[in-house]
């Protein structure tokens, strides 16, 4: 247990201070998610939990280890290492199911910007083709 | 003195966590739509995977931090997965 671990109390208040503060931020993170108004909006909230909100609890984490094993403790930074690469890959693709999904169903949801084709950027128009292809090969 | 810091901030980031699992299960719930509840569900598996590393510290023990690594790793196949059956309706073509 913690209480038979024996750190300074400098050291202490700061791992507190680290793990206190990145669960707040993933906390407002998923308030957001559960708040915001559209999927577009949505999809931005909980990044704050899993950049900040992760790389300050893992600090203290690392931190904590570090004094309490007497040793650097540094296995923690593979974890942030993992999510901060897959985070970005995960709602990049997310992203663009909605925005198919929403087109295919012409959502009140999609924004101003993509709902017109010949408007589009270049992302709407690859999108576009994917569907075309989906639609081709079924 | 530091133990008693460590666990009351201990505490008070896991009720913090907490809510944010509880908030990302309303979203779960809610939907409206499939990719809602998928966004939902990526973060609720970062919000687990908090939670763990929170119990890490509180317990002084290290083997938490290899189900908070399985969970990270699980949880970015699932969620690309997911998100590529919203796309094209089936995983694997």
């Amino acid at each position: 247990m913690i209480s038979d671990v024996d750190i300074p109390v400098a050291v202490a208040v700061l791992v507190a201070a680290c793990v206190l503060f990145g669960a707040f931020l993933t906390m407002v993170g998923c308030l957001g998610l559960a708040r915001l108004r559209s999927f577009y909006l949505r999809i931005h909230a909980p990044t704050l939990g899993t950049s900040f909100g992760v790389l300050f609890i893992l600090a203290g984490s690392v931190l904590f280890f570090t004094v309490s094993g007497g040793r650097i403790a540094v296995h923690e930074v593979l974890i942030m290492v993992f999510v901060s690469m897959t985070t970005p890959v995960t709602l990049m693709l997310l992203a663009r199911a909605a925005l198919y999904r929403d087109r295919a169903a012409r959502s009140e949801e999609l924004p101003l910007w993509a709902r017109n084709p010949s408007q589009a950027g270049a992302a709407v128009v690859d999108v576009v083709s994917a569907a075309s292809e989906t639609e081709s090969r079924s | 003195m530091s133990a008693t810091i460590l666990t009351w901030s201990l505490v008070g980031a896991q009720a913090m966590i907490g809510i944010a699992i509880l908030a990302t299960v309303y979203r779960l719930v809610k939907g409206p739509r499939a990719q809602d509840r998928v966004l939902a569900l990526d973060a609720f598996y970062v919000c687990g995977m908090l939670m763990l590393l929170t119990f890490g510290i509180r317990t002084a023990a290290s083997f938490y931090f290899e189900a908070a690594l399985a969970i990270a790793l699980l949880g970015f196949v699932s969620t690309v997965a997911l998100a590529k059956f919203l796309m094209r309706g089936e995983v694997i073509e």
